[in-house]
């Protein structure tokens, strides 16, 4: 597939609360292209988690549409779980299965979802894990892991469904800071393998160096977005200028 | 000496212990398989509440909607009666008036405490269920399982550990509930003593063994939980 193709289209869309009171979206439009890394920024509670969660529908829209590979998914007759299958998450609290070890968190989906056999799964988790340095966890429990491996654990469990793009809600923002860069460090080796990715974070040296394209989000608004070039060094609104100002 | 006579003619004279040992095998086989059908009925009643609970706030007006909104009224519906009726009445309905042509008593039995105990294995999961992070199962659906896989793969095996030792005091207490199945002539446990009471007009000797047996029984199985219960703990990483 070349480079340029578009994955996500997001038409005006808005997700509204007690009737219309919060409009925590309030009419975005973008498009995500195969390999790009958009990095989505703004003020707690301007509506990037109710943005990323949209994406694959674990927040249903009030208005507006997804169009994920041309289907629209907000279609009630689209078959999400279908579509989220190539829609990897990764979450602010791992989410890790706690009564599963390490590798059947990672084999369950490809083995029920994708029929793949058990060894077939396996092979493909201790590929991944071997990539993020943890194939001695793989018979460990979550709870016997470090927030940072917990969290490297839940990227790829996502990666074993072999999914075309990646999203993340604030994964480094749980983790002690000495383990933020263990995280981000797989997060990069992801971008370069060309993997599509919407990251939400507050880790603004990620978004400058990683990013393809940054959105700076307020009021449930796309308020700026652009190069991380043109974000960072070149800020227009004042909404963006203040923002910057606290947290650079 | 007295007490000598009177243990022998009730418990040995004609093999009348055999009252008792054949009635203890009626009471754990119906308190064994009541328990199993109360779990059955319990978590259906329990993924259907909480998952009414959880989202039916959220959810689009639409046919699955219908369905979860008439499925929790059914439910509501089965646990008010259930909890609101004694369980001796609901037995003697099952097996004179719904099951009237059967004569299977203890599949009737059965039947009766399965489907009360289920009414309160519900709400024991019910608990169990809400106390899972909302975060597990949005991991499960993000991986693209559908509903009933991430409560069948996810939710409910967690679910199920943190109330096994529920599930194990619901089987004790009905242990004890099962022994008004005498009212429907099934020979349980208690129905064997009283039988043996009609037999040798002695009430003491039989009664004190059914007492004696259940508390045994009682003894056990609590003690059998609360290793069960420290094991869990330990286990809990
Ligand atoms: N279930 C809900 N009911 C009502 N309002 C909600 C609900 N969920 C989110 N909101 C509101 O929607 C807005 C956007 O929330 P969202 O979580 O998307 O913000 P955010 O940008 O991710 O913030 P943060 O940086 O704190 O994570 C907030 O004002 C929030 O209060
Ligand atoms: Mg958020």
């Amino acid at each position: 597939m070349s480079d340029n193709q578009t994955l996500i289209k997001v038409e005006n869309l808005q997700k509204h609360y007690n009737g219309g009171a919060i409009k925590a979206l309030d009419g975005i439009n973008t498009e995500i292209k195969q390999g790009e890394v958009v990095v989505v920024i703004g003020p707690s509670g301007s509506g990037k988690s109710t943005f990323l969660r949209c994406l694959n529908l674990l927040e249903v829209p009030t208005g507006g549409s997804i169009f994920f590979e041309g289907v629209d998914i907000t279609d009630e007759k689209t078959n999400i779980n279908i579509h989220r299958q190539k829609m990897g998450m990764v979450f602010q609290h791992f989410n890790l299965f706690p009564h599963m070890t390490i590798l059947k968190n990672m084999i369950i989906a490809p083995m029920k979802l994708r029929k793949k056999s058990e060894a077939e799964a396996t092979e493909l988790a201790m590929g991944l894990l071997r990539r993020v340095g943890l194939e001695d966890r793989a018979n460990a429990y979550p709870s016997q892991l470090s927030g940072g491996q917990k969290q490297r654990i839940a990227i790829v469990r996502a990666l074993c469904m072999e999914p075309e793009v990646m999203l993340f809600d604030e994964p480094t923002s749980a983790l002690d800071p000495e383990m933020v860069g263990e995280v981000l460090e797989v997060m990069k080796q992801l971008a370069k393998d060309n993997m599509t990715m919407v990251v939400v974070t507050h880790e603004m040296g990620f978004a400058r160096e990683v990013g393809t394209r940054v959105m700076f989000m307020a009021d449930g608004k796309q308020v700026e977005e652009g190069t991380p070039a043109e974000i960072f060094d070149n800020p227009k609104s004042d909404r963006l200028q203040t923002f910057l100002a606290k947290v650079l | 000496m007295d007490l000598k006579r009177r243990f022998i003619s009730n418990f040995l004279t004609d093999d009348r212990w055999k009252y008792l040992w054949n009635g203890l095998g009626v009471t754990l086989k119906v308190t064994f398989f009541a328990v199993l059908l109360g779990i059955l009925l319990g978590v259906i009643i329990a993924i259907v509440r909480s998952t009414y609970e959880k989202n039916s706030s959220s959810m689009r007006m639409g046919f699955g909607k219908m369905i979860l909104v008439f499925l929790n009224f059914l439910c509501k519906v089965y646990l008010t009666i259930i909890r609101g009726t004694p369980v001796v009445v609901q037995l003697m309905i099952m097996y004179y008036v719904i099951l009237a042509s059967s004569t299977n008593k203890v599949l009737v039995a059965i039947l009766a405490f399965g489907i009360n105990s289920g009414a309160y294995v519900a709400e024991i999961f019910r608990s169990g269920i809400m106390s899972i992070d909302a975060g597990q199962f949005e991991a499960g659906r993000s991986l693209g399982f559908n509903f009933v896989q991430t409560m069948r793969y996810i939710i409910v095996p967690q679910a199920f550990k943190n109330v096994l030792p529920a599930l194990a005091n619901e089987f004790i207490v009905l242990l004890k509930e099962t022994s008004v199945a005498g009212y429907v002539a099934l020979a349980d446990l208690t129905k064997g003593g009283d039988i043996i009471r009609s037999r040798t007009y002695d009430a003491f000797m039989p009664l004190i063994g059914v007492a004696l047996i259940y508390l045994i029984l009682v003894m056990f199985f609590t003690w059998l939980v609360g290793k069960l219960e420290r094991r869990l703990r330990s286990s809990e990483r």
